[in-house]
Order: C-alpha cells, then sequence, then structure tokens
C-alpha cells in the first residue's frame, strides 16, 4: 500500500471563516499532523483556482487523501469529490470538514473558534486516512414521469412532458381536472377569462396520446427511489364506465338527488351523478356515493336505466393500479381556510358573507347566478366590502402571507363595480402588488372609484338597522369605522391541503412550518424535495399565483426530462453491508429500515442489503446486537477515529 | 362535585339575587359550594388599573385561602366563581403565577408576609362553566320540570368571561349559554353583540359612553324579540337593569327589557319557587316574564 499523503485545504470563504478563524494558524496546526503531505488556505478553495491548487498537489506532490475545511458539504462535496476524479482519485478519498455553519458562523470568540476548527481539521485528517475507494453505481432509469395533482401546475407539468416525446401519468383526485383555477371568473391583470385560457389546455391533456390521465383517483403507496418509483394508485370506483359514456348528460338531468355543489362553493346544487362543471375533462360523470340513493337507500336505478349507453355500473369498485415511474412531480395544490374558524368575520351566520372563491362563481357567467352578483334575497347588493388578510398575516390562524390576495381583491372590487355599480370597499392592511403589470392594475382600480380602507376588516356584524357592517381600525384616519354594506367578501388564507399530512408522507416530502412542502433550497432548488426524483409545483408549495405556478409546472418538467432522459441514474455507493460471518439471523433490522431495504435469507439464515434499495441512512447498522452491519464510508473504524482526533486537540 | 366557593363582593350585595338563585340551583344539580373561610375582595377592575401587583397579591391570597379549603380530599381544588370579573381576575393571578416569575416572586413575598403560601395547584372556573362542563347539559335537562317554552331569551356573555384565551369558549361567539338555554327549553335569539362590553365600572365615571355601549345590547336584544337578557355577571346585570331607564332617558327610547341571571331562569326551568330565586328583585320588573311561563 503506498504511503498515505493528506493534502489539508482551509478555505477562507472570503471572510466568512477568516473574521473569525484564524487560518493560518490551523494551516500551520495541520501541517504538523501525521500524513499531511501539504497545508495550505486559500481565499475560496470552491472557486477554480482554489480547485486548480487541490489537482496540481495530486499531480505533482503526489497527494492521495484530501481534506477541505470549508462549508456544509451539502454544497460543495460533489464539487471537490470531481475534483480528485478529475485527476484519477477516487472521489471517496475526500474529506470535509464543515468550519463555516458549525464554527465561525456560530463561535463568539475567536480562539475558541480557532481551535475548534483546528479540532475539526484533526479529526477529518485522521478519518480520510481510513477511507475505502467506493464505485458509483448506476440503475437504468423509468422514463415515464407521474405527476400528481391536476390544476394548472400539473397540467403545465404533463404538457410539457408529453410535448418531449415522453410519456407521463397524470393523477387527479377529482372527477375532473383543472384545480382551483377553473373555478375563478377572470384572472388579474389583464382580465382575461379563466375558463377560456385553461380549458384548451385540458382538453389538450385529454387528447394527448403521451398523457395517460386517471381522474378520480389518488396516490396511496409510493416505494423505490429515483428512477424506479413504484407507485400504487388508488382508482376509485366512480360507478361510469369511461368507455362506454359518452358524456350525454341524461343521468344528471334525471338524477333526483340534489347535493351543495363543491365547484360553486355550495351557492348552487349539484346532482349525485355529476361532472363538476360543464368544461370538465374527462366530461363525463362520477357518482357521488355518499348521496346516491342508489348507494344510500339501496334502491333508484334511474341514471343506470336510462344510460342509452348502458355505462353506469353500480357494482365498481375502488381499484389499485401499480406502475413504474422514473419521477414524480407533485402539484397538489392548496386550499382557501374556512373562515368560519373566526366567527368574528360572520361566515356562516351571516348569509351574505361569502368566501373570494364564492364570490368567484357568483361574477362568473356560467356560476349559479349567471354572473349576477345577487344576494340571498335576489336583490342587488348596494355596497361590497372585500376583507384581506382573513386568517392571513394573523397569528392566530396564519402567520404567512397568502400572497395572491391582493391582486385577486383588486380584480373581484373591479368586477363587482362592473357588474352592479354600488359602492365596493377594500379593506387591506398593506397592498403587495408585486407582478408584472400589478401596480397599474391597482391604479386602474383605484380611478375606477372604488373605496379603499387601510384596516384589517376586524368583524363583520349586523348594524342596528339589520345591514351588514365592517367593523374597522382606519389607519389612515386614526379612528374606528363601522361600514355598512350588503355583502362582505373574505379573503380567505391559503393554506396546505388537509390531506396534505398523508401525501407528504406517502411521497417522502418534508413540509415547512407553515405546513407547505418544503423545497431542497428556497432560492437555488424551488423545486426539488429532499427525495431525489420528487419535485414540487404550484401552491403545494406555498401560494403562487397564475403566472408563477404555469412556470413551476414547466420547470419541474424540465427537472424530471433531465432526469429521465438521461436514462439512467447514479446510486450512491454509501449503502449498507452485512458480514455473513457475523450476522445471526435476529431479524432485529428487517423492519426498522424504512425503506424496506433488508431482506431474510430463509435458506443461510441471514439479512442481506438489497443494494438497489438501501440509501444508506444507517439506522439498521445501529441496531444490529452483533456488529453485523455497517454502513460504506461510515464504518466504526472511520468514525472513532474521528473522535479521537478531535478529542485530542 | 365540591368546590371552593369565591362569591365575591357583589354576590354578598348588590347581586344578592345572584347567590340566592345560585345556591338554590347547586344542590339540585349536585354541585356542593364551600364558600371559602376569610375570603377578600378580588381586587375587580379598580385596582389592576392603580396597582397590578397589589390586585394580583389580593387575588391570589384567594387562591391560597382556596388551596386549604376541604373540597372531600379532591386532588386539586376547583374554585367557582360567579361573578365574571372576579372569574378573570383569579384567573389571571393564577397565570401570572404560573408563568411570570417575576409575579410569581412578588405575590409569593406578599403572600408569606401573611404567613400563607400558594402551591398554584388550584383550578378557576365560573360557574357557567361548571354547569356547563363539569355537571354537563345531559344532567341539566333531566331537570327541567317547566321548559322556558316560548320564552325568547338573549344570551349576553358580557366581555370578562370568556377573555383574555377564551378559557372554556371561543373568546368572540361563545355557544355555552346558548345551548344551556337551549336545554331548558327557552327559545335563544342569535345575539351577534353577545360578548360586546357592558361599559363595567365606566358606568361611574363615563356615564354617557357607558350608556351608549348599553343603548346597543337593549336595542338588539328588543329588535330581536327577546323577553328577557340573560346574564352571568353582577356588573352586566347592573349595567342592563339598574341604568336602563337613564339609556331611555339619553336616548329617548323605552326600553322595559328585563335582565334575568341565568341561575334564576335555570330555577324557574327546574320549578323552584321564584322567592327562593329572588326573582323580581331587578330594577325592571320581571312579572312580563313570569306571565310568559304561567308562573
Amino acid at each position: 500500500m503506498p504511503e498515505i499523503r493528506v493534502g489539508v485545504y482551509i478555505c477562507h470563504c472570503g471572510s466568512n471563516i477568516a473574521d473569525k478563524v484564524k487560518v493560518a494558524e490551523v494551516c500551520d496546526f495541520a501541517a504538523t499532523l501525521p500524513g499531511v503531505a501539504v497545508a495550505r488556505d486559500y481565499q475560496y478553495m470552491c472557486a477554480d483556482p482554489g480547485q486548480e491548487l487541490i489537482r496540481r498537489d495530486i499531480q505533482e506532490r503526489g497527494v492521495n487523501r484530501v481534506v477541505v475545511a470549508s462549508c456544509s458539504p451539502r454544497m460543495h462535496e460533489p464539487t471537490f469529490r470531481k475534483v480528485l476524479e478529475s485527476v484519477g482519485l477516487n472521489g471517496y478519498y475526500f474529506e470535509m470538514a464543515n468550519i463555516r455553519e458549525h464554527v465561525s458562523w456560530v463561535t463568539e470568540d475567536p480562539v475558541a473558534a480557532t481551535r475548534k476548527a483546528k479540532a475539526l481539521v484533526a479529526g477529518a485528517v485522521g478519518r480520510v486516512e481510513l477511507h475505502e475507494p467506493l464505485e458509483e453505481r448506476y440503475t437504468v432509469m423509468n422514463k415515464t414521469t407521474l405527476v400528481v395533482g391536476g390544476g394548472i401546475a400539473g397540467i403545465e407539468a404533463a404538457l410539457k412532458i408529453a410535448a418531449s416525446g415522453n410519456s407521463v401519468w397524470l393523477v387527479e383526485k377529482e372527477p375532473s381536472i383543472g384545480g382551483n383555477m377553473a373555478k375563478l371568473d377572470k384572472t388579474f391583470p389583464t382580465l382575461d377569462c379563466s375558463a377560456c385560457i385553461l380549458t384548451p389546455k385540458m382538453v389538450s391533456v385529454a387528447q394527448s396520446e403521451n398523457i395517460k390521465l386517471l381522474t378520480y383517483a389518488e396516490v396511496v403507496k409510493v416505494d423505490g427511489c429515483v428512477g424506479n418509483f413504484q407507485v400504487t394508485i388508488k382508482k376509485k370506483a366512480r360507478s361510469v364506465d369511461l368507455a362506454k359514456c359518452t358524456g350525454c348528460g341524461i343521468c344528471t338531468s334525471k338524477c333526483v338527488v340534489k347535493v351543495p355543489s363543491e365547484f360553486d362553493g355550495g351557492l348552487a346544487m349539484r346532482k349525485a351523478i355529476y361532472t363538476p362543471f360543464p368544461q370538465a375533462v374527462p366530461n363525463k360523470p362520477a357518482i357521488d356515493r355518499e348521496h346516491c340513493r342508489q348507494f344510500v337507500v339501496g334502491k333508484c336505478g334511474v341514471c343506470q336505466k336510462l344510460c342509452p349507453a348502458g355505462a353506469v355500473d353500480y357494482d365498481q369498485v375502488d381499484e389499485d393500479v401499480t406502475e413504474t415511474f422514473g419521477a414524480i412531480i407533485v402539484a397538489t395544490g392548496y386550499q382557501q381556510m374556512d373562515p368560519s374558524v373566526g366567527p368574528q368575520w360572520g361566515y356562516g351566520r351571516h348569509e351574505n358573507v361569502l368566501t373570494a372563491l364564492q364570490f368567484e362563481r357568483l361574477v362568473n357567467a356560467s356560476g349559479p347566478t349567471g354572473g349576477k352578483v345577487k344576494m340571498k334575497n335576489g336583490e342587488t347588493p348596494k355596497a361590497i366590502a372585500i376583507l384581506h388578510c382573513v386568517g392571513s398575516r394573523d397569528v392566530n390562524y396564519h402567520e404567512s402571507c397568502s400572497r395572491f390576495c391582493c391582486m385577486y381583491g383588486l380584480k373581484l372590487a373591479h368586477l363587482a363595480k362592473e357588474k352592479m355599480g354600488g359602492e365596493v370597499y377594500n379593506f387591506y392592511i398593506d397592498l403587495r402588488c408585486f407582478g408584472k403589470g400589478y401596480e397599474e392594475f391597482y391604479n386602474r382600480v383605484l380611478d375606477e372609484g372604488v373605496h379603499f380602507i387601510r384596516g384589517k376588516g376586524a368583524e363583520v356584524i349586523t348594524d342596528r338597522d339589520g345591514r351588514l357592517a365592517v367593523r374597522v381600525e382606519d389607519t389612515l384616519l386614526g379612528r374606528w369605522r363601522e361600514v355598512p354594506v350588503d355583502m362582505a367578501v373574505l379573503s380567505a388564507a391559503a393554506e396546505p391541503r388537509a390531506d396534505a399530512e398523508r401525501v407528504a408522507q406517502v411521497l417522502g416530502i418534508q413540509r415547512s412550518r407553515d405546513g407547505f412542502f418544503l423545497e431542497a433550497h428556497p432560492k437555488l432548488e424551488p423545486l426539488k424535495t429532499a427525495t431525489d426524483g420528487v419535485f414540487i409545483a404550484g401552491c403545494c408549495q406555498g401560494p403562487k399565483d397564475i403566472p408563477d405556478s404555469v412556470a413551476q409546472g414547466a420547470g419541474a418538467a424540465a427537472e424530471a426530462l433531465s432526469l429521465v432522459t438521461a436514462g439512467k441514474v447514479k446510486i450512491s455507493p454509501v449503502i449498507a453491508g452485512v458480514n455473513e460471518e457475523r450476522c445471526s439471523g435476529c431479524k432485529v433490522c428487517v423492519p426498522l429500515c424504512p425503506y424496506t431495504a433488508i431482506a431474510y435469507d430463509e435458506e443461510k439464515k441471514i439479512c442481506r442489503v438489497n443494494e438497489a434499495v438501501c440509501k444508506g441512512c444507517g439506522t439498521c447498522v445501529a441496531s444490529c446486537p452483533s456488529g453485523a452491519l455497517s454502513v460504506k464510508h461510515f464504518t466504526n473504524q472511520q468514525i472513532f477515529r474521528q473522535i479521537e482526533e478531535v478529542a485530542a486537540v | 362535585m365540591r368546590y371552593a366557593y369565591y362569591p365575591g363582593c357583589s354576590l354578598k350585595s348588590s347581586a344578592y339575587d345572584y347567590e340566592r338563585s345560585t345556591r338554590a340551583i347547586c344542590p339540585e344539580l349536585g354541585v356542593e359550594l364551600e364558600e371559602i373561610h376569610d375570603w377578600n375582595c378580588c381586587g375587580a377592575t379598580a385596582i389592576p388599573s392603580v396597582d397590578p401587583t397589589a390586585s394580583a397579591v389580593l387575588a391570589a391570597r384567594n387562591l391560597a385561602l382556596a388551596e386549604a379549603t376541604d373540597v372531600n380530599g379532591a386532588e386539586a381544588v376547583t374554585v367557582a366563581a360567579a361573578c365574571s370579573s372576579c372569574y378573570a381576575m383569579l384567573t389571571r393571578a393564577l397565570n401570572y403565577y404560573r408563568e411570570d416569575p417575576a409575579m410569581r416572586g412578588l405575590i409569593g413575598q406578599a403572600l408569606a408576609a401573611g404567613g400563607r403560601t400558594l402551591a398554584g395547584t388550584v383550578k378557576v372556573k365560573h360557574l357557567l362553566e361548571i354547569i356547563v362542563n363539569d355537571v354537563g347539559l345531559e344532567a341539566v335537562k333531566a331537570l327541567v320540570r317547566k321548559p322556558l317554552s316560548g320564552l325568547k331569551v338573549a344570551p349576553y356573555y358580557g366581555c370578562l368571561i370568556v377573555r383574555p384565551k377564551g378559557a372554556f369558549d371561543d373568546a368572540e361567539q361563545p355557544m355555552a349559554l346558548d345551548r344551556l338555554l337551549a336545554v331548558l327549553g327557552a327559545q335563544v335569539v342569535p345575539f351577534e353583540r353577545k360578548t360586546k362590553c357592558c361599559g363595567g365600572a365606566l358606568m361611574t365615571t363615563k356615564e354617557k359612553s357607558a350608556l351608549r355601549l348599553n343603548e346597543d345590547l337593549l336595542h338588539e336584544a328588543s329588535s330581536k324579540g327577546a323577553d328577557v337578557i340573560a346574564v352571568v355577571c353582577p356588573m352586566c346585570q347592573m349595567n342592563l337593569d339598574a341604568y336602563q331607564s337613564n339609556v331611555n332617558t339619553a336616548y329617548g327610547t323605552h326600553y322595559r327589557m328585563p335582565v334575568m341571571y341565568f341561575t334564576q331562569l335555570m330555577g324557574l326551568a327546574f320549578g323552584l319557587n321564584e322567592r327562593r330565586l329572588a326573582v323580581g328583585k331587578g330594577t325592571v320588573s320581571h312579572a312580563a316574564v313570569l306571565k310568559r311561563m304561567g308562573v
């Protein structure tokens, strides 16, 4: 075995490290450590000249192990591994000491910081001597992508993947794709009709040969990893055979059961066999078994008798479909907070207090009133209040800003003014008109004579005359006001969907503090998640307007395509292995493995690790009573050596 | 169910009808009230605005005495307070003691000077909470012999019972009293201003402002057709009842709205004699209510 010659490189990271850690002193110290052939410090080790230092030392000075003391390995470990590989050294002959996040950024005293940096460097030098060369492996990448959620972000992602000639499955929980955007009337700031710009895309989804569309279906299980996700999708019993159904609508028109329409926010009724809205894709109904008389009381059968195609099938059962995918895009969207959680807003108590999504339906020409703004009693309101930040920017509900409400508040104000005349009041904390053309739209709405009252609508009450009134502290006037109106529209917070926790668990996604799905990096990896091959797009990551959701959908498609078109996927060699001599076959590790990568070999009476599935988390290693399990690159010897050297400083 | 009973000053004077009716219904409900020995004023709203520490100490002394009350060996003593102001003051002192180390020190020091200690194990509940949550509405329902059928009642909670944190009900639109009155057979009118302030002690210092608040409450109750306003606090009762004629004078109105304690309405529904409940003690006559009930 050739002599071990370690090269140690201490990074200044500009002033990030050098301001606190005396790098020259650490460098001098490193030079004294056994096995160290070269020790240097440099301004930016990650920059090209820094990398070049390492290359030259490997080539000219026989360095065969490398330690870089700089930042977290999360960012630049792959960078430096590549440097080693570029000059023929195995990338795993490398160790990183984190003296930025773990030292300079969190230590007040420069003396203590320098001492800790030395200890970490000594640990890394001790450890790197024991490193083994490891080879990265590749497996075949499945070329099909799964998109979960058929709102605008999911639709865009599916269409982009299909356009590239790759195949994609789009799974939607509801009977139709379209999501929340399908419910909107106009879109800010250009006032295009939402349905007019969305439905062509929905139709393209249905027509694309590369898209397999599963509506009324949910992802229930995901196994495997990037390149080879085995996904189980539950197709809920629709009770209508989509292959036979022609979408003629006779069943719906003859159905006798009426249920408040989810799509119309309960402002209109739908039937128990229904298509959610006229432009639905697929434009074929589903039976809501919770309300259908055939299922509730066991007799009716009207739709089945009348269906000319014989498509109604009461005996359909939920069906599980299992398929393998290379990548997954999650675009499950958001939900609007139920404002009845705050009784002060009067939602559910006063009949003319509506959510913004309900009001969208009211002003929509295909909505329950044919686009006329009407109160419950059928009269046209003379004054409308739009309350911003209902449950947003409010520590009692959601601390965060819901981001698009300011703009749809302005849009709804414009539409209300246009449709009914009268007075329209916006109650706001701040107006955040951040996008292209948004500030101009605000000015336009101002010019139209909409009133803006700076103050959070605190309460919606009935005043002495029985009229609705919004109580508000007008912070520009500096006084309390009670503004009488006929209708109040609540811009209720956008919040994570009620099933976000379950979806996150099934797909292995983490959630941020606000409950939305967590991206891998808030700036540089907004579409990736902590799980390789699983991407997020649209409002499931946080509230977004339509342009942002579309951009993310397309971006996630590019992310997925960059994986699946590569044809193969790299698997980390840092995985667990069993020492067959030592394994007693006790099976303690089998149920503990979060990836079900360990199986028991009945013949040899030992446990084995499936290398394709193992992620190298180390859970099994910690549990093994006979010390038979170890994870490569994290062996006991390596870790103990590191601890010893750190402790010796 | 045995409680350390803290009556507070009002129930021994201006609100003796509240205490009488409370004392009358509690045995029916299986609620035993053991009056705290040597209790003192809770500090009400006057003291905290002048000296917050002193007010916390005043209330804390009662809590310390309560901890020494015999409640049949139950693990922790629960204080029953009928007055919302007492309830709020005792709760606030307890929260200070539990959550604010500086205040805890001051309270401990002051109590020690009087030879007392507070463990902080005591709980504080309003009588309404005890009846709705501890006794339970099922048990109450079983006791109703003369349902308040046809009686339209506006449930008025006042501002203190659900403040500051809405301990046992929603702070904005509580429902406990609504549900209780419904069980008694009353027709509960939706009373939107149910937690709006009656002005409290402001009636003595800034009467005009306080009358405005009371007029708002009386207006809503009467415009919704209520026969009576049910209250859970002596201060609310006094402002709405005793100052009703002042409201009428100031605003040219003609309200004759009876204002009764919920305990009185419970007693009537239980078929108890109205004299035992001190019904009729109000400034605005209760006769219309009794007539409607056929008493």
